[in-house]
């Protein structure tokens, strides 16, 4: 009979559980049609994207190179792209109930979470990586240096890996709200659109900001604007502060997210 | 062979005045019970008794609102990590991913419990077998029968080999073949680990567990083994005797016999001959000199004389009424 002595466990646990999670949640999202769905849209989207800059390049003559135009469209397909990902992550596993029999075993929320959103988040930058391809083509077959500028291309990735940190662990706390994955992309997108949008649309819209008391206010707002952001890495210009913001902000939403499962773990 | 429990080791699991309350409505209500170690202990209760509550507290998903809980010495609420790695829990209605072939599911279940990439593969391998999972080990659970849903629930309590297995509701929905079969499974673990089932099929409890603990509206009503339940909530004895002849003398002639011995119901039976429906709160065996009182009358003819055996639904159903009393009473 087991004699009821607790076993050592034998590795780190933090980084065991969540890798056995990880490398779970991978599986799942990869055997996921939702997945596909997202990987297609967001490749033809792109692709369209990119054929277009190249036409209007070959009949006039522009001032930026076609990554930086390319990387001003980042926001069309994380709208859709990032809730597609990350809609199932909890909602799913609340509306089958197995989220009960996940916490029964020895991990913790902390754990759960950092997997789930570690898998979308290599996902996010599979796909986003998938675009570096055109770039590729655009380079074998032009010939045209001139086309390929390194500096905006870099930029522009690494802007796209620090600002998904924050999108992607938006959806996946948005998942974690709900037992409904269409209510769950929903919230996702319309928090995404709100962090992209909002500090733009804010200080366009409300006269009131620019007074001189609401000086704090307005600083904030322009500190937040992404795409303000996406300007300074695609030029090169490696901001701390944006980063800050968005590595901060990506550490906030997950732990609301953790918190969000601790309440319901202790209310229901 | 099963290994005989450890008496000097500490109860399996030891519940000692549990109360749970949420949004201002008491769920469980001071509820202290005790399994000892290899023991098959059921847990009765009509919906919303308490029952899944309780189980959920014990495995240390749902905190406590007060009381003190161990499982193998273990506290619950502050050794919950400990606690987790001794339990093998089946929450109600068995849920399981739909779209993952079952020795995938098991093989990361196994990876949760910490079960060594060495010992995994032999060990999944029993699970499998034990369960009769083998031939449906690359299926998609989302496929399976119920039935088969169930064993994949039980293959992934029993995996890790945990000395305490809590099932909710292990048997509902299935059909007769597919309870027996979840029968043997279970009592294939007496003795080799502590088992807690609930369930609302009370011969299923019956044939599986040592010992019953029946809990209503939060509180443990009864416990104990289905004999001594049986003896304590009902009382006495309870026997059906067919007869023919004048009966005029009859109760006198049972008070002779046993004074408490007295007829409830009497309905006529064929040929004449009437069933009467006699109870009497000593239980001991009276039927000999209830025969012998018969047939020292000359004028009564017997033709059938048994001792009923009440089923645990009527124990069930004592237990739980007689709560249900209460409360009426008291409020």
């Amino acid at each position: 009979m087991p004699s009821g002595k607790v076993p050592e466990p034998p590795h780190p646990l933090l980084v065991k559980h969540f890798l056995t999670i990880l490398g779970h949640e991978i599986r799942m999202l990869l055997v996921n049609a939702s997945t596909y769905v997202a990987a297609v849209l967001f490749l033809a989207l792109m692709g369209l994207v990119f054929t277009t800059l190249l036409e209007s390049y070959s009949t006039t003559a522009q001032e930026a190179s076609p990554a930086a135009v390319f990387f001003q469209l980042f926001w069309l397909p994380v709208f859709f792209m990032v809730p597609l990902l990350t809609m199932r992550s909890f909602a799913e596993e609340r509306r089958l109930g197995t989220l009960e029999t996940l916490f029964a075993a020895p991990v913790s929320t902390t754990e759960v979470v950092l997997g789930k959103f570690g898998a979308a988040y290599l996902l996010y930058l599979l796909l986003w990586g998938l675009t570096g391809g055109f770039f590729w083509i655009l380079r074998h077959y032009a010939n045209d240096p001139r086309l390929i500028d390194s500096g905006p291309l870099i930029g522009g990735f690494t802007f796209i890996a620090v600002s998904g940190l924050l999108f992607v662990a938006l959806g996946v706390w948005m998942s974690s709200l709900t037992r409904n994955q269409g209510v769950a992309a929903l919230l996702a997108f319309v928090l995404i659109v709100l962090v992209v949008w909002g500090p733009a649309l804010a200080l366009d819209n409300f006269p009131v900001l620019r007074l001189e008391t609401m000086r704090p206010l307005r600083e904030a707002l322009e500190y937040a604007k992404v795409f303000r952001h996406l300007d300074d890495f695609t030029r090169g210009v490696a901001d701390v502060r944006a980063v800050l913001f968005h590595v901060s902000g990506a550490t906030l939403a997950l732990v609301f997210c953790v918190f969000s499962l601790e309440a319901k773990r202790l209310h229901t | 062979m099963a290994s005989l429990p450890d008496n000097s080791a500490p109860p399996a699991i030891e519940v000692r005045d549990l109360v749970k309350t949420y949004g201002g409505v008491t769920a469980v209500s001071r509820v202290s019970f005790t399994v000892a170690r290899g023991e098959i202990v059921g847990f009765l209760g009509p919906n919303g008794a308490g029952k899944s509550t309780t189980m959920r507290i014990l495995t240390g998903c749902m905190p406590a609102t007060a009381g003190h809980v161990t499982v193998c010495g273990h506290s619950v609420a502050t050794q919950t990590d400990e606690v987790k790695r001794l339990i093998g829990y089946m929450p109600e209605n068995n849920p399981l991913p739909e779209d993952m072939r079952v020795s995938e599911y098991l093989h990361f279940r196994g990876r949760l419990k910490e079960i060594s990439r060495k010992k995994l593969g032999p060990r999944l391998d029993e699970a499998l077998e034990m369960c009769d999972l083998k031939k449906v080990r690359h299926r998609i659970i989302g496929t399976l029968s119920k039935g088969y849903r169930q064993r994949v629930g039980i293959a992934e309590c029993i995996l890790a080999e945990p000395p305490v297995i809590i099932m909710d509701e292990p048997t509902i929905g299935l059909d007769p073949r597919q309870i027996l079969v979840v029968r043997d499974l279970i009592d294939s673990l007496r003795g080799r680990m502590s088992v807690i089932i609930s369930s609302h099929i009370l011969p299923e409890i019956e044939m599986t567990c040592d010992r019953v603990v029946i809990i209503n509206q939060g509180r443990v009503v009864a416990h104990g083994t289905p004999a001594q339940l049986r003896r304590d909530l009902l009382g006495g004895a309870r026997y059906e005797l067919e007869l023919a002849g004048p009966e005029q003398g009859l109760p006198a002639l049972l008070a002779r016999v046993e004074p408490t011995l007295k007829i409830v119901v009497t309905t006529p039976a064929a040929d004449g001959f009437r069933r009467h429906t006699l109870t009497s709160t000593n239980a001991a065996e009276l039927g000999e000199p209830l025969l012998r009182a018969i047939a020292a009358d000359g004028r009564l003819r017997v033709r059938s004389l048994a001792r009923a055996h009440p089923t645990l639904e009527e124990v069930f159903l004592a237990a739980t009424g007689q709560n249900w009393d209460a409360e009426r009473k008291s409020a």
